[in-house]
């Protein structure tokens, strides 16, 4: 009996079912974010992990073949289940599936596509010899192959079988890539500078010739640009000719090698930028080279219309963008939400701006992008030009794309954002604050600077990273103010003036884009467009991290019960 | 306390009463302020002297906050507020045309309600009214930091962290901190509004302590619900219905022997 509670102590509280609901909504949301980023994960980290390459043996019976054969090597890359009707080519209308393997064969050169499929049911045998050898080139991407000699220039050549063939052809490829940046640098940085500086005496001597006529090709300074210029064009020509040797060595091994098809084919060593051989390597060999492979993707340029090699311009050309728009975008949002909450009288005017602000951020953002064209570009572009650049047109300078034009065309799009952020944050300063600085004797405007903005700076950096978030994920506006799909001239280098924010840039969000939509074999840029695409997010959450960290300790500094 | 601030304190004490002027502040013509349309005080008349301590006693909504916030025209903040009558302050009206509000607040320092510091480090709380006057020599501002911190009597308990988070601070340190504000510019009145009332009875000790103390430098208007707290440390008591003076005299006579019923139905808890 003591035990017995009253009834009417165990009514339970109304509406508890709602909390579940909630509950719901938030781990519904979660898991599909979680799935989202797993997905994008997965698929874009293994893209570098070295996969073994198979030798696939199929039977004789079986109603496909390989260029004529039964036999080819490839990775498995995916499997998927298709109506039997599909693969037996015969009439069979019955619901009966059977399994498909999509393997990938490289040889692009040689069999001209790299992907095919094949029915698991016509598969006779799968096997991972040794000495297939994967090799990645310059061009026609990955190769597999069965290599038979290394042929050098005086003659000699070293057998595949030899204890030495793997270890030179090492030595070999690394050279060979030395060389290759070591031209790489003399064609685009040295040879780029001697260029401009003879495009710019080519311009003073038009801006001469348009000013003074006849005249001004005899005057001193025409004779002194002349002979600068034939010392310019001597250092060109010898890093021309040291480049076009360089060039030339990078064709002086060459390795010869088999295809399971039969075909013997050569390659130059200097358009190979790795070789292995897949199915010998150990675990910790794997992992060093998945970290390599990785290292290549971060730092190098795009090749092969951009389904190989790295992403470097485009990491760097989002990261320049999104910090330029950070910066144009904050003191003009900020500005405008203190003039709004502190200064203007509210009343309909005020409200009226307020709900535009609002209605701003729901516009597309392609609108932006076409305002940013037809403003930015073309308006206040062109108008540069003719003021500062008129000796360069008809090329335009500012009056095109532009790395600059792009990041105020976004900050244009995330601005109300900020307005909005900031103004809570600043609504949210209490009044007693406030009133304590004037009471001082403090101006309105000394007020808001040191002791209103202080307090409102957590909630505006949330208004930041907001519209940061927004911005760097943004494709659709870039796409018609100046973003490219190549463009490995980054907008801030080592030639004065080192900031070139006319320059045309690339954005992952469009690199994404290209390598998805546009690009000739969709199923070769797959991997690379999970890859990007998990690049992108994580660079987005690089610079929220950056920039919540800053809050919270903004937030630590200025936090109280007070408030 | 340093030597100098003995001698003008002892200077100070040393004056009779008669030598301060009895009206200090004048409220006068029959003062009166509205919020809109709303009329919240009613033809004032009263003359505040110099060197003592005055509480506004009265029921919520009397009005009595809303005088005090006038003395430093804080209430000009709200929109659609309008007077008649004037508000003297050493014979200058502060509704003088001419007078430049922050050189108004500079003389009438005001500590608020519920304490409120700036967020930012102790030292900076302190020499805010000097440094937005522009006066930034450090040696100046180290030595107000210095005084104004020991006349709050808060000197001793944070001058080791005197450029840490002012935040960090207890409550009753926050209002003594907010005094300290008040009086560093050297104020000539220095309006308190309820500053007890969101502290603890100790804490609540030591700001009446300190009142009593900063009276002797300063001219103090303190609005208080705590009938109590009038009677500890103020000289005069003005008792204020519905937007009304009702009753002004010296403390004592008005608790003890108030000439009106009002008055006494109020300090005895009759009604409010």
């Amino acid at each position: 009996m003591k035990n017995q509670l009253d009834p009417s102590m165990r009514q339970r509280p109304k509406g508890e079912g709602w909390v579940w609901f909630t509950g719901m909504g938030l781990s519904l949301g979660l898991l599909m974010i979680f799935f989202l980023l797993a997905y994008i994960f997965w698929n874009g980290v293994t893209v570098f992990w070295p996969k073994p390459v198979a030798r696939v043996v199929l039977k004789s019976d079986s109603v496909v073949d390989f260029q004529g054969k039964k036999s080819f090597t490839g990775v498995v890359s995916k499997e998927r289940e298709v109506a039997t009707s599909m693969i037996r080519g015969n009439k069979d209308y019955s619901d009966n599936v059977a399994r498909e393997w999509q393997f990938f064969v490289g040889n692009k050169d040689a069999y001209g596509f790299m992907y095919q499929y094949f029915p698991s049911e016509s598969i006779a045998t799968m096997t991972y010899p040794k000495n297939i050898m994967v090799a990645e080139r310059l061009s026609w991407g990955d190769s597999v192959f069965y290599p038979l000699f290394l042929e050098s220039k005086n003659g000699n050549s070293i057998l595949s079988g030899d204890p030495f063939f793997y270890e030179t052809l090492k030595k070999k490829i690394y050279e060979a890539e030395k060389r290759r940046e070591a031209f790489t640098r003399i064609e685009r940085i040295e040879i780029g500078a001697i260029n401009q500086k003879i495009e710019n005496i080519r311009l003073k001597k038009r801006f001469m010739g348009n000013e003074f006529g006849q005249e001004a090709s005899k005057s001193p300074e025409w004779l002194a640009m002349d002979r600068k210029k034939n010392t310019l064009e001597e250092a060109y020509q010898r890093l021309a000719s040291r480049a076009k040797l360089l060039r030339k060595q990078q064709q002086d091994t060459i390795l010869h090698y088999q295809l399971e098809t039969g075909e013997t084919r050569s390659q130059p060593i200097g358009e190979i930028t790795y070789a292995m051989y897949p199915n010998q390597l150990s675990f910790l060999e794997k992992i060093i080279f998945f970290i390599e492979q990785i290292i290549q993707f971060l730092t190098d340029n795009p090749r092969e219309a951009n389904t190989e090699g790295g992403i470097f311009p485009a990491i760097f050309g989002t990261f320049v963008m999104t910090v330029l728009m950070s910066i144009a975008v904050m003191p003009f949002g900020v500005c405008a939400a203190i003039y709004l909450r502190e200064y203007a009288k509210q009343g309909f005017l005020v409200n009226a701006v307020r709900i535009a602000v609002n209605n701003m951020a729901g516009v597309p953002s392609i609108v932006y992008g076409v305002f940013g064209l037809g403003f930015f570009v073309y308006f206040v572009g062109s108008g540069v030009d003719q003021l500062f650049f008129s000796d360069r047109l008809p090329t335009p300078t500012y009056g095109t794309g532009g790395v600059m034009w792009a990041s105020l065309t976004l900050a244009l799009m995330t601005v109300p954002v900020v307005i909005v952020a900031s103004e809570e944050a600043l609504a949210s300063v209490p009044r007693g604050v406030r009133e304590a600085s004037l009471a001082c004797g403090a101006s309105k405007w000394q007020t808001v600077r040191s002791v209103v903005l202080p307090a409102a700076a957590p909630g505006i950096l949330t208004g930041l990273i907001l519209a940061m978030a927004r911005g760097a994920g943004e494709v659709a506006p870039l796409m018609i103010v100046g973003v490219v799909k190549f463009a490995p001239s980054l907008p801030l280098d080592t030639i004065f003036p080192f900031f070139h924010l006319e320059r045309k840039f690339m954005h992952l969000g469009f690199h994404i884009y290209d390598l998805g939509f546009q690009s000739p074999d969709s199923e070769a840029a797959k991997p690379m467009v999970f890859a990007t695409t998990f690049l992108l997010i994580f660079l987005v959450l690089v610079l929220n991290l950056l920039a919540i960290s800053i809050r919270n300790h903004l937030r630590r500094k200025y936090s109280s019960s007070t408030f | 306390m340093n030597s100098k601030k003995n001698a003008k304190f002892s200077q100070i004490s040393s004056k009779s009463e008669s030598d301060f002027d009895p009206n200090f502040i004048e409220v006068r013509n029959n003062y009166s302020f509205w919020y809109g349309e709303s009329k919240v005080l009613h033809e004032l008349n009263l003359n505040i002297p110099e060197k003592q301590v005055t509480a506004f006693i009265g029921p919520s909504g009397c009005g009595k906050s809303t005088l005090l916030r006038n003395f430093n025209r804080m209430n000009d903040l709200v929109d659609g507020v309008s007077h008649t009558g004037d508000i003297r302050i050493k014979g200058q009206s502060i509704y003088d045309p001419q007078l430049e509000l922050i050189s108004l607040r500079k003389k009438v320092g005001m500590v608020f309600q519920k304490y409120n510091p700036f967020p930012k480090s102790i030292y900076e709380n302190v020499v805010y009214s000097l440094r937005v006057a522009g006066r930034n020599k450090k040696s100046e501002l180290d030595m107000v930091v210095e005084n104004s911190l020991k006349s709050v009597a808060l000197w001793n308990e944070v001058k080791d962290r005197l450029y840490e988070s002012a935040l960090g601070l207890s409550g009753g340190q926050m209002q003594r901190l907010c005094i300290a504000r008040a009086i560093a510019n050297n104020p000539e009145v220095i309006l308190m509004d309820e500053p007890c009332s969101a502290l603890d009875p100790i804490a609540t000790g030591k700001i009446e302590e300190l009142i009593y103390q900063l009276k002797e430098h300063f001219t103090i208007l303190i609005v208080t619900h705590n009938m109590q707290q009038a009677t500890r440390c103020s000289d005069k008591t003005a008792f204020f219905y519905l937007g009304k003076l009702v009753e002004y005299s010296n403390t004592d006579k008005l608790f003890m022997n108030p000439d009106k019923k009002q008055t006494e139905e109020y300090i005895s808890g009759r009604f409010g």
